[in-house]
């Protein structure tokens, strides 16, 4: 009852029209690619056994590739390739969403439409092909009036099977910036909004079941060999397409793009961003859920417009230092650097997201802990939990430098768990995120680093090139500019991470700008 | 016998990796004639037909029909001119039997009223009712069905030559001996040439007017049957035993089967 009047359900078919509208253009897309590639091939090797078994290895290879892997490598890929074809032809696209995600997923419709094709037409009786020989049919009339009638209803079932592994995998798109049902996955898994991910797992596998029974339909109409029943199957397919073009045709494509990585602060600030927008009566929208590599790349092509980084990741990722700067100093330096990109780094937020020592306060009053120096002397004792990356980067590198950090035990922990776990005692000490709402849920201690071993972490928010000269933008943005606090970010990631409608990405920022607006 | 040739084999060899599945044959087929081939598996008499209508190629020897060497003759129009019967058939199981007898001309181009008028034509010659038939799919036949439709789209486009791959072998001996009555009435009726394929010395006997003889790709011995029983071939005569057995039970059996 109570789940079923959850106001997010509301919520989540309101983005019903653009996120499946999305998915099913860019699954068919990739579909028809696919098709247009595969199909072909099939024919031209089906009596070709060293090509076949190479293309069917190759096809095989890719299909072990995991789906995210895939479509993330299709990013870097295209954005080679669009630099080169401005640079060679001075045309230009854009390497972001659509392109790459069609790419990705029509290389992966590949094997099931490859198989099922050159099973189809190599299980033919040759005694029919060579009756379609006999009774002079050229090559090719054999195969149009022969051999691709007879292995339809196989390569039909490969389609099939190509379709729903492409719908499937589609959710992946998210991270490459192209909007999917995925959108509501990996927003959900992100705030603990398990209405999202339900709503979403369950729109996908909907969309995949009716396009695998339409063409189911088709497939059995071919085979009984009725206009009728392969009439029907098309025309669902069509309508299909049609219904999610019309509201998307509809809605207007202009307007503001705001991204966001793919965790519940970066949700929530890029919904108080556009909240902000669209006060100031510009129209703005969200794409949320972009991969760290990805969103940096789409900032400088223009594809998003704004979205918030932090210094430290930046000043790592992009300028490649490993030295580390006092908190302005750095930002300082950041914002020349990526002013010859011509992005601007408007000003940071109040808050940083940085990595940080982590203990419950009532255990580092009694042991008289401050600071990681004061840690240090009790080391040896101690036993520490990281992500799953902390341990091989850098800044712990620097830190067991700095304060001579010599644990008892190092463990390696899901983020989410962490901080449960350093409160029940069962680890001493974590590597946790400054802005975390969970240090503030478990009463717990972000230590001082009084030597600066760990890079600072401040956020800040990036505009694209484009809209370097918008000063309509900038006045809009200007109020969040040095009012949100770590105090207060962190309560708003405490508040996201809940798991009830008060805890959606929106209604946070709403609450956070309630707060950042008497400022 | 009319003297001009239909079909000529001027040594003909063809090999298959190091067998040689037709071994320097030379025959000739004259304009009207029934030829049957016979032959164990293996003995080449397939291999012979389709090297007639360039299934198949050579290898050495020349081949000409109605008087043009096959080697000069764009392959699928020499298809498109000789009927051919396949062995069971080999009737398209997607298209229905009306589709099927008329594949021929419509790989002519000709006009689709043109096409159906010519298998209703069809449907009558080959004895099968036109409105029960028409348009099934071959799966809905029986087997005699199946190779009446199969000898109708082989007469489609009007030949002069048919070729016969063991038309009648996997048919019951009642249907098979009907059908193959009323295939050499066709042949007559239409002045066809026809060269068949089969391992059944009395169907060569009962339908062909002369018997070609094949074993080990060779041709061994050519003639009416008359002429073969003064073969000096002893695997001639041992083919000729089998009828001449069949003859004398079925006399001894049956005494009074002429009386009626």
């Amino acid at each position: 009852m109570s789940l079923l009047s959850d106001p997010r359900w509301g919520e989540a078919l309101s983005h019903l029209p653009d996120y499946l509208g999305s998915h099913v253009r860019v699954s068919l897309a990739a579909l028809a690619i696919g098709l247009a590639v595969s199909l072909p091939l099939a024919i031209l090797t089906r009596n070709r056994p060293v090509p076949r078994a190479l293309l069917l290895a190759l096809a095989s290879i890719v299909q072990t590739v995991p789906g995210l892997a895939l479509l993330a490598l299709f990013y870097p890929l295209l954005l080679l390739a669009a630099s080169v074809a401005l640079a060679w032809f001075g045309v230009s696209f854009s390497a972001f969403g659509f392109l790459p995600a069609m790419l990705a997923l029509a290389l992966y419709s590949m094997l099931p439409v490859l198989r099922n094709g050159i099973t189809g037409l190599n299980g033919i009786d040759p005694a029919l092909i060579e009756a379609a020989k006999g009774v002079g049919m050229t090559p090719r009339q054999s195969l149009v009036m022969v051999e691709l009638p007879l292995a339809l209803p196989v390569m039909m079932a490969g389609i099939r099977t190509a379709a729903v592994w492409v719908i499937g995998t589609a959710t992946l798109s998210t991270p490459i910036g192209q909007t999917s049902l995925g959108n509501y996955i990996f927003a959900g898994l992100q705030t603990q909004n398990w209405v999202f991910v339900l709503f979403g797992c369950a729109a996908s596998a909907l969309l995949a079941l009716a396009v695998d029974q339409l063409l189911g339909l088709i497939e059995s109409g071919l085979r009984r060999r009725s206009r009728l029943r392969s009439g029907f199957g098309a025309i669902g397919i069509l309508a299909l397409v049609a219904a999610t073009l019309v509201p998307t045709m509809a809605r207007s494509s202009s307007g503001y793009v705001v991204g966001a990585k793919t965790f519940a602060e970066q949700y929530v600030l890029s919904a108080l961003m556009r909240d902000r927008l669209q006060a100031a009566g510009l129209s703005a929208t969200a794409r949320s859920g972009l991969g760290s590599s990805v969103i940096f790349e789409a900032l400088k092509a223009g594809d998003i417009d704004l979205y918030v980084d932090y210094s430290g990741t930046l000043w790592a990722n992009q300028l490649h230092r490993t030295d580390i700067k006092p908190r302005a100093e750095l930002v300082a330096e950041l914002k020349t650097a990526l002013a010859r990109d011509n992005i601007t780094l408007l000003g940071e937020l109040g808050f940083e997201n940085a990595y940080a020592l982590v203990i419950p306060k009532k255990r580092a009053e009694a042991l008289g802990i401050r600071s990681i120096a004061d840690l240090a002397a009790h080391a040896s004792t101690l036993s520490i939990a990281g992500d799953y990356e902390f341990f091989s980067r850098p800044e712990w590198a620097a830190l067991q430098k700095a304060y001579g950090l010599q644990f008892r035990a190092q463990r390696q922990m899901q983020p989410d768990f962490m901080y449960a776990a350093v409160a029940s005692g069962e680890v001493d000490v974590i590597a946790g995120y400054t802005s975390d709402g969970l240090i503030a849920k478990y009463d717990l201690t972000a230590l001082d680093d009084p030597k600066h071993a760990i890079p600072p972490y401040d956020a800040i928010l990036l505009l694209a090139p484009k809209r370097a000269g918008d000063e309509r933008l900038k006045t809009a943005l200007q109020p969040l500019l040095g009012k949100i606090d770590i105090a207060t970010m962190r309560e708003a990631n405490l508040r996201a991470s809940g798991n009830d409608a008060n805890s959606s990405p929106d209604a946070v920022a709403k609450w956070l700008w309630g707060k950042v607006g008497q400022r | 016998m009319p003297s001009k040739r239909a079909i000529s084999y001027a040594h003909v060899t063809r090999s298959f990796g190091s067998l040689k599945a037709v071994d320097d044959v030379s025959l000739d087929v004259a304009e009207g004639e029934f030829l049957a081939v016979v032959g164990g598996s293996g003995s080449g008499k397939t291999t012979l037909l389709r090297l007639a209508n360039r299934l198949i190629e050579v290898d050495a020897g020349t081949i000409t029909v109605e008087g043009e060497n096959v080697q000069n003759v764009d392959p699928v129009a020499l298809r498109r001119r000789i009927g051919y019967v396949f062995q069971s058939g080999g009737l398209f199981p997607h298209l229905s039997v009306a589709d099927n007898i008329g594949i021929t001309p419509r790989l002519l181009g000709e006009p689709a009223p043109a096409i159906a008028a010519r298998v209703d034509e069809l449907l009558e010659l080959v004895q099968l009712e036109r409105a029960a038939h028409r348009d099934r799919l071959p799966e809905a036949l029986s087997g005699g069905q199946r190779q009446r439709v199969g000898v109708a789209r082989a007469l489609a486009a009007k030949p002069r030559i048919v070729l016969m791959d063991e038309p009648f072998g996997a048919l019951d001996p009642l249907t098979r001996d009907a059908l193959g009555d009323d295939y050499r009435t066709l042949h007559r009726k239409l002045g066809l040439t026809t060269v068949m394929i089969t391992h059944d010395m009395t169907e060569a006997i009962l339908l062909a007017d002369r018997i070609a003889v094949m074993r080990g790709g060779r041709l061994l011995a050519l003639g009416t049957p008359a002429e073969l029983s003064n073969s000096s071939e002893a695997y001639v005569l041992e083919l000729l035993r089998t009828p001449r057995r069949q003859v004398e039970r079925l006399n001894a059996l049956l005494p009074a089967s002429g009386a009626a």
